[in-house]
């Protein structure tokens, strides 16, 4: 009963014209501080659903969620949100953005002066004191991400929830940006729980791999404990045999036993109403990341 | 000279014809080609509606004379800005007189009670205009003031606009020549004052104009509020805005171009009402002055009917282009394009 975060028996069904759609059945998953968590599996399994059920943003129909002793049963800046395409208003500047966040949590225990000071100091973890006062139609995919994440930090959340942050990035920019998240968790050392479809993603960032069956009444399938030293570097992993192994974990998961154990024998996985995976809008003013 | 046929397809078939390789060559400086299209093409098209209205118009006959032409408009245009200076000239004398008598009153007993009366000529065209402008802003910004909120509310509220929409959907489309005498009546019956600050014919008219803006700024407010991002939404949550940081920093900025869109139909829609209600409330307008024209029947009524015409064209298209200026300035984003 001591764990950070806990997740007992969480169910979730989704009202639907033909009766109730379970979408998660009994999720046992319990989170130690400081840890990095990495959710796979395949799409609209119920990743996303998990996520937002920890945020508070869904209700479990059965079971709940624990965090430091205190049942969630509303979203809360303590458990912040990096969401997939970002989600900055785009009427603000990044500055604002993290702003309307930094007000909100620290109107109280902050001076105004300690405000700007630590909007600014979270701008600079994540690189982006260069672009402080542009609007996100002036950033590239990846300067939002790094904004929206920056956003998150500032909010010094129990627990940071990330649902797909870099997916829509090309390649080159999420290694950039792994390599900037790994940075900033070994600095911060906070409680990370990603949701993700890479494999090689997975296995770099993370200290254990929660892998999900298919939907629906989707559950955790396995989970792999990832025992590479940290500082990671990805070329040096590249050539090691563990990091293979691990990954080779992974895929075979993904590939021979993601079918859910009761319910084997169902056909496709169905697409959750919750998880569609927006593709992010063309860039207006593309800038090297 | 090279020209660029090529490029233009439309001037390529003009350049087939003896006038429009005229066009082809001022189209060949990339310069020249912007300002044909902005200039020379609009300017053609108005030409010939001028030409075929003044041939149509010299073939009808009407019980006021011959139908005027574009000439007898501008004549008319003319005449108006006249008699308003002579209007304006006579106010001035007015005041002088008045001036000198009073002077010469308090000349011959310092303790004489001095009446300063204001003048009472009738209203020229361009006070009508003002009028006009004046009464539909009022009607526009009070449809507004009340729209925005009722539609902010509506959208986030599905309870709410299950519960206003019949009515709107109801009033929406009610004339507002059914509203008028309904409008008058009330007015009439409420606004008793000795010393009223408004005419009943301006409130009559403006009030008219404000029920029948109402509805397409809320419906488009409710509409651009119940489509915001969902995940913009979620922010809101998992910060815990409370109730006015989430209004005036999330929804009505991601609201901001359906609202706009939909006070553009509104004070277009409001600037067509206004016209039949101050023909119907005599408010002194536009609207007033079409009536008084039509009632007077002189050979000169018809131009002077149609400078009106012309008159409350331009200001409609003038007040839409303001809406779009405030559109733009109010609008997050720069690069949208808006027309």
């Amino acid at each position: 009963m001591d764990h950070y975060l806990e997740l007992s028996h969480v169910s979730i069904d989704f009202p639907t014209p033909d009766g109730p759609f379970r979408a998660l059945d009994k999720i046992k998953l319990t989170i130690e501080k400081g840890e990095f968590i990495s959710l796979i599996g395949h799409s609209g399994c119920g990743k996303s659903t998990v996520l937002n059920i920890i945020a508070g943003l869904h209700q479990a129909t059965e079971g709940g969620v624990i965090l430091n002793g205190k049942e969630v049963s509303a979203p809360g800046p303590d458990r912040a949100v990096v969401f997939q395409n970002h989600s900055l208003l785009p009427w603000l500047t990044a500055y604002e953005n993290v702003e309307l966040a930094v007000k909100q949590v620290f109107k109280k225990t902050k001076t105004k002066a300690e405000r700007k000071a630590w909007i600014e100091h979270n701008l600079e973890l994540v690189h982006m004191s260069h672009a402080i006062h542009k609007r996100p139609d002036e950033l590239s995919g990846g300067m939002k991400q790094r904004v929206g994440i920056a956003r998150a930090l500032a909010m010094e959340p129990c627990v940071m929830l990330m649902d797909e942050p870099f997916g829509a990035l090309d390649a080159l920019t999420r290694a950039h940006m792994q390599d900037s998240l790994m940075e900033i968790q070994a600095e911060l050392n906070n409680t990370v729980i990603m949701i993700t479809h890479d494999v090689d993603e997975a296995v770099l960032l993370s200290d254990r791999i929660v892998m999900m069956t298919n939907g629906p009444a989707a559950t955790i399938g396995e989970i792999l404990d990832v025992e590479l030293e940290r500082p990671r570097d990805r070329l040096a992993l590249a050539e090691q045999p563990e990091y293979n192994h691990y990954r080779a974990e992974v895929v075979k998961f993904l590939h021979e036993r993601h079918k859910n154990p009761a319910k084997a024998k169902e056909k496709d996985p169905v697409e959750a109403p919750h998880s569609k995976n927006q593709k992010e809008k063309p860039v207006l003013y593309a800038v090297n990341d | 000279m090279t020209t660029d046929t090529a490029h233009t397809p439309f001037l390529s078939m003009l350049s087939s014809h003896p006038v429009g390789r005229y066009f082809t060559m001022l189209g060949s400086a990339s310069g020249w080609t912007q300002i044909t299209k902005a200039l020379m093409i609009p300017g053609l098209a108005l030409a010939i509606f001028l030409l075929l209205w003044s041939a149509v118009a010299s073939q009808i006959q009407t019980s006021l004379g011959q139908l005027p032409g574009p000439a007898q408009v501008w004549q008319q245009t003319k005449q108006l800005y006249i008699e308003h200076k002579q209007e304006r000239e006579k106010a001035v004398a007015f005041h002088e007189r008045q001036e000198k008598r009073n002077e010469k009153k308090l000349q011959k007993n310092p303790n004489a009670e001095v009446k300063i009366r204001p003048y009472t000529g009738k209203p020229t065209y361009l006070d009508q205009i003002w009028t006009s402008i004046v009464t539909v802003i009022t009607g526009f910004i009070i449809a507004s003031l009340i729209a925005i909120p009722i539609g902010i509310i509506c959208g986030l509220s599905p309870i709410l606009y299950a519960a206003l929409n019949p009515l709107i959907q109801i009033f929406k489309p009610v004339s507002p020549l059914a509203w008028l005498p309904i409008v008058t009546i009330i007015v009439s019956a409420v606004y008793i004052s000795d010393d009223p600050l408004f005419d009943k014919s301006y409130l009559t008219s403006a009030i008219t104009v404000t029920l029948c803006c109402l509805w397409p700024t809320i419906i488009n407010t409710t509409v651009g509020v119940n489509t915001i991002d969902k995940d913009l939404i979620n922010v809101s949550k998992v910060l815990r805005l409370n109730w006015f940081t989430k209004v005036f920093k999330i929804v009505i900025p991601s609201s901001i171009p359906m609202m706009f869109a939909g006070l553009r139909v509104s004070l277009g829609i409001g600037w067509m009402v206004l016209i039949a209600a101050e023909m119907l409330a005599q408010n002194p307008g536009l609207g007033k002055f079409v009536w008084d024209e039509f009632q007077n029947g002189s050979s000169d009524s018809l131009a002077r009917i149609m400078v009106a015409v012309l008159t409350i064209g331009i200001i409609g298209f003038l007040l839409d282009r303001v809406m779009l200026a405030l559109q733009k300035f109010f609008s997050w984003d720069k690069s949208a394009v808006l027309r």
